[in-house]
């Protein structure tokens, strides 16, 4: 391992998860992502504070303060209002820990006999590929049963140079795509779409990608050619693609209005589509 | 109460049978009581369950049902069977000549393994296994009624759950035993039947079959037994009431808990020996003198309820941090608790317990009756109160190893892991390696549901809501626990 130890902050960990791969994981969602989706679930993950200091005085338990100027989240008197991440008017939260690489294998020793392994989440995780990489080696090497999946929006090119240690010592993706056209892309995530097409072809050519996620939104966005060109990607392999119905849940509140549930008939359509292009494992949820 | 029972129509003829036996049986005093034991029973500390004051036969019997697949029964005119329907059909005529304390078999073998060699066309005995369920579901109806699969694969036990996913009956009650050898296969069809019907449970067959030096049974709720034996009698403290009784955990450890247990194991002794030496049961029944029941595989149980208040009034613990389930000081607490109980049972030599048995009774965690107010099932955490499932397991398992007839706890699962059953095996495995014993599981979405170890339907307690007459027995309990223990308010696992 590097002699100064890569550490890495840390929004939330889940013990036991059953919809982040196969059987039971530990997922674990890093803070940071370099997308901004309009649907964007858990928007207070996509930036780092910056220490303005504004959600301090919101808290009613004094959990957050103060300290060598930065804003410090003592989580044992958090009562979970999440005041903090509603006043933040950046897209940031306080409750963020910082993680180095031993510290989170020691979770993952706490649950080891009860999970098939463990997921990295976000946020974006590529983005913290080296603390990743080093985390993934030292659980193999303690634990050589479990397995090492990561979730990501696939913004990276992961077919670089700089990556290939990253993917080797992951054992599968799960790779979002979320729109197919480049425009409609651009408008959701503020970012290309390039990038993520090139992922789903190259994770699926090794064998890497355990699944793939399209959310689907009403009216907004081009869900059938998504999926079409999806389920032409990934026919007849056994990589999984979820069909997920957006929901308001955690959405930014002005932009809930904008954006509408699907129906189940239009998820069941697509569905439908995707098995007629051979998609052999569907899953709606 | 006996033209009361006659005249009830919100019993079935079954059931005004029974409780007029039951009455009679009331009617008569034959046992030796002391003063202290009769203090501890008006108290409602010491309960023999109902068990009656005269008992004629034990209350547990789990007949080696082997022995009859191999002879057939002499006294019940019926041959050795050659296909899957003398098979099936022998069981049911036997089934019906297995007593116990409902009256009804609570055992009726490890089901796939019995079936399994007359498997030859797998339609014909689907129907064949259909209808065994069927029938036992409408005449045995009490879901104390228990059958076993398992360990290993098998086609009778993979057509067995895909049958009771289709039937959703409450009756039988299944336990699945699983070992390294069970494969992940049918292991996953149990947990996607039981989050459709909550049933099968599993059953850590390292840990029975060590404990019972081979070949074991589940019965009844979840009772451990040994085959070819049983149990007896059972009869139970209430921790949480009995620990009002001392002043610090000190007098509650070295005198209280000590003098009650000493009450409870003679009248354990006392009920024993009127079964084996009065009763005539072990001279008289066909299931001895055939092979298929040993009176040395007999032990007696010793129940205990409430742990979780026990330890919550001796430590004066309100606050959620300082209580069982939470609390490493309860944790420890309730840990010494159960060792002395233990102990004290294991220290108890008598020959109304089996010689298999080393002549000790033994230890059970008790799921609690419908009637219980203010006592959580054994060692269980109070409904309402469960911390996250991980930390739920690791704080249950230790107490898993005190109580070889019988402990388990209940999860409820929601929906969403019936896309990922895979999930629920690994926690199963996990918990199973943390030396848990038992585990049971349903969803929310089911009909059938676990309420303390056996089972009911939702929809058949809102019958008994309107007064309406059911078949089974077991719903007017499930409707008790439910309305004064919360039964149905456990608290359920999501993602
Ligand atoms: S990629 Fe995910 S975490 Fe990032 S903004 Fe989009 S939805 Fe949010
Ligand atoms: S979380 Fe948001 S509001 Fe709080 S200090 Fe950081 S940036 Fe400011
Ligand atoms: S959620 Fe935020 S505001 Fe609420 S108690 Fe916790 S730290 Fe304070």
């Amino acid at each position: 391992m590097s002699s100064i130890e890569l550490t890495a902050k840390i929004n939330k960990i889940i013990k036991f998860s059953n919809v982040d791969g196969p059987g039971n994981r530990m997922a674990i969602f890093f803070q940071g992502c370099n997308f901004n989706c309009e649907y964007c679930h858990n928007p207070e993950t996509i930036n780092i504070c910056k220490n303005c200091y504004k959600c301090v005085d919101e808290c009613p338990t004094n959990a957050l303060y103060i300290e060598k100027e930065k804003v410090v989240w003592n989580d044992s008197l958090c009562c979970e209002c999440d005041r903090c991440i509603k006043s933040c008017g950046f897209d940031a939260s306080p409750k963020v820990k910082e993680y180095s690489v031993s510290q989170l294998v020691k979770e993952v020793a706490k649950v080891k006999a009860f999970i098939k392994g463990v997921t990295v989440s976000g946020g974006e995780s590529t983005l913290q590929y080296k603390f990743i990489t080093e985390f993934f080696k030292e659980i193999k090497k303690s634990w050589p049963n479990l397995t090492c999946f990561v979730d990501t929006n696939g913004s990276l090119d992961l077919e670089k140079d700089i990556y290939k240690e990253f993917v080797e010592v992951t054992d599968s993706f799960m790779l979002d795509v979320k729109a197919w056209n480049e425009e409609e892309h651009f408008k959701l995530t503020e970012k290309r779409v390039e990038n993520v097409i090139k992922n789903l072809n190259f994770l699926k050519e090794i064998g890497k990608l355990f699944e793939v996620r399209t959310v689907v939104v009403q009216g907004k966005l081009n869900n059938r050619m998504t999926i079409k060109n999806v389920s032409e990607v990934i026919a007849k392999t056994d990589v999984r693609y979820k069909i997920i119905k957006y929901r308001h849940f955690g959405v930014r509140e002005i932009l809930q209005e904008t954006l509408l549930p699907p129906t189940d008939k239009e998820l069941e359509e697509l569905e439908s589509l995707a098995q007629k292009l051979e998609v052999k494992n569907t899953l709606i949820i | 109460m006996i033209l009361e029972t006659i005249k009830s129509q919100k019993i079935t003829f079954e059931q005004k049978v029974v409780t007029l036996a039951r009455l009679a049986e009331g009617s008569i005093e034959v046992l030796n009581k002391s003063e202290a034991l009769k203090k501890y029973i008006e108290d409602g500390i010491i309960c023999d369950l109902f068990e009656g004051n005269a008992p004629y036969r034990p209350r547990y019997i789990v007949p080696d049902y082997d022995v009859f697949m191999q002879n057939g029964s002499k006294f019940l005119n019926l041959d050795k069977p050659t296909n899957i329907w003398e098979a099936v059909h022998g069981l049911l005529i036997l089934y019906k000549h297995v007593p116990s304390i409902t009256t009804m078999p609570v055992y009726l073998g490890n089901i796939d393994y019995l079936l399994e060699p007359f498997i030859k066309d797998e339609s014909e005995a689907y129907l064949a296994i259909k209808l065994f369920l069927k029938h036992i579901d409408s005449t045995i109806t009490d879901s104390f009624c228990h059958a076993n699969i398992g360990p290993k694969e098998t086609k009778a036990g993979l057509i067995i759950l895909k049958v009771m996913r289709e039937l959703e009956l409450p009756t039988p009650n299944l336990t699945i035993k699983y070992a390294e050898e069970t494969s992940d296969k049918i292991a996953v069809e149990a947990i996607q039947t039981a989050l459709v019907t909550a049933k099968p449970s599993f059953a850590n067959d390292k840990i029975f079959r060590d404990d019972f030096k081979g070949e074991y049974g589940i019965v009844s709720c979840y009772n451990g037994l040994k085959v070819g034996g049983g149990a007896n009698t059972l009869v139970r403290v209430r921790l949480g009431a009995l620990s009002k009784l001392a002043s610090s955990k000190e007098e509650f450890l070295t005198k209280v808990l000590p003098e009650v247990s000493k009450e409870m194991l003679n009248y354990i002794d006392e009920r024993s020996k009127f079964v084996i030496e009065e009763s005539g049961f072990y001279e008289s029944s066909f299931l001895v003198k055939e092979g298929l029941l040993e009176k040395e595989k007999f032990t007696g149980l010793f129940g205990f309820v409430g742990l979780a208040e026990c330890v919550n009034n001796l430590l004066g613990a309100t606050e959620k941090k300082d209580r069982f389930g939470y609390s490493e000081v309860a944790a420890d607490l309730a840990l010494e608790i159960v060792r002395s109980m233990s102990s004290l049972v294991q220290n108890h030599k008598t020959k109304y317990a089996g010689e298999f048995f080393g002549n000790t009774h033994l230890l059970h965690s008790q799921v609690g009756i419908d009637t219980d107010r203010n006592e959580s099932p054994g060692c269980r955490i109070p409904v309402g109160e469960e911390p996250e499932i991980f930390e739920h397991i690791v704080q249950s398992a230790p107490f898993h190893q005190y109580c070889p007839s019988g402990i388990g706890d209940i999860f409820v699962f929601d929906e969403t892991y019936k896309s990922n059953p895979e999930a629920i095996l690994d926690i199963i495995k996990g918990a199973f390696e943390t030396d848990m014993r038992f585990f049971s599981l349903y969803s929310d979405s089911c009909d059938v549901v676990r309420v303390t170890g056996y089972l009911v339907k939702r929809s058949e307690m809102e019958k008994l809501d309107k007064g309406e007459q059911v078949l089974r027995d077991t719903t007017i309990l499930g409707k008790g626990a439910r309305d004064n223990a919360k039964a149905l308010g456990r608290k359920l696992r999501s993602e």
